[in-house]
């Protein structure tokens, strides 16, 4: 029980994920997320804006399953399986963040300065919020497909398009992390 | 009948929703849902995010080579067989960077959203909202924008 309750190490968590795809396709289908994403829109009554739409969500229900999971899964873990949310980081990327205006670097999952629940009620906070996620939504569907679907099931079966998605996610990435975040921040 | 087919349609699908329990678990337990590794992350101040991909990767491509031998099948004896990605450089380098730079933003993708839900974030909704707000635009321009 002590070492569920511990932060699991990337020797632990990489091949147990691993195990996720590997238990997914031997029940039948792909491992990925970012398609909910279209699922949503098509439920939403998408169809009637785009023909890209006009699609069986009915036939993606294992997929909302696996969603839905996930947040059981979140939801189980945040109640039982944590001891503390202090994240031990880099005593350098501590220093940077806190000469950016972020305090407090490490002592909970998240930053308050982009996920406390007055930012929803800021221009700029909100903006944020909204923006990145409508990169993350725009960005998936269009490389076609996200950290799961391409970085893990297309890189491990050798896919050229995945490669290149990849290498895209990092220079994004790392456009936000080196120069666009100390702009907003 | 209704009720009967929406069982069956449940109980079918009732192993994803365990199998995803399984997967938010582990993005919680190994601190992969924290902004603070995605950003450490991009900015190669840790090991962490680069070891859990890494090694998912590795481990992935021994399944994926026992799924092409039919060494390993599937659930009803038929061999597994990857969906090919669709091809592109622009779809997938410019699409790659949009994302990229979301990721970096929310130091979330999809999968670890759905996990901060359950977590009881407020504001992670907000940008659910906006990844299928952003999902929605693409698929209305689909057609327009270069491949």
């Amino acid at each position: 029980m002590e070492f569920i309750l511990q932060p699991w190490a990337w020797y632990i968590a990489g091949p147990m994920i691993a195990i996720v795809l590997l238990l997914m396709n031997y029940f039948g289908h792909g491992f990925g997320v970012s398609t909910n994403l279209e699922t949503f829109c098509t439920i939403g009554g998408a169809g009637k804006s785009s023909d890209y739409f006009k699609k069986d969500w009915k036939a993606q229900m294992w997929s909302l399953f696996f969603v839905v999971g996930i947040i059981v899964g979140g939801y189980l873990s945040s109640q039982y399986l944590m001891q503390s949310e202090t994240i031990v980081l880099n005593p350098k990327t501590v220093t940077e963040l806190s000469e950016l205006g972020f305090e407090n670097a490490g002592q909970s999952y998240l930053p308050a300065e982009i996920f406390s629940t007055e930012n929803i009620f800021s221009l700029k906070g909100l903006s944020i919020l909204i923006g990145a996620g409508f990169m993350i939504g725009f960005g998936s569907r269009y490389a076609g497909g996200c950290t799961s679907g391409h970085a893990i099931t297309g890189l491990s079966s050798l896919q050229l398009p995945s490669l290149l998605a990849v290498i895209g996610f990092f220079i994004g990435g790392l456009i936000m992390t080196w120069f666009l975040i100390p702009l907003l921040y | 009948m209704v009720f009967n087919s929406f069982t069956i349609l449940t109980m079918k699908n009732i192993r994803f929703l365990f199998i995803g329990t399984l997967f938010g678990i582990i993005l919680s337990k190994s601190e992969v849902v924290s902004w603070y590794r995605i950003y450490e992350m991009f900015k190669f101040q840790s090991f962490h995010m680069f070891g859990i991909i890494g090694s998912a990767v590795v481990i992935s491509m021994v399944f994926m080579q026992l799924f092409k031998k039919g060494t390993i099948k599937n659930v009803k004896g038929e061999n597994i067989i990857q969906k090919e990605k669709k091809k592109g450089l622009i779809r997938t380098l410019v699409g790659g960077t949009i994302f990229g730079l979301g990721w970096a933003l929310a130091g979330a993708c999809p999968g670890p959203m759905f996990v901060l839900i359950g977590h009881g974030i407020t504001s992670i909704f907000i940008v659910l909202f906006g990844a299928t707000l952003g999902a929605f635009v693409y698929g209305v321009l689909s057609k327009k924008l270069p491949n």
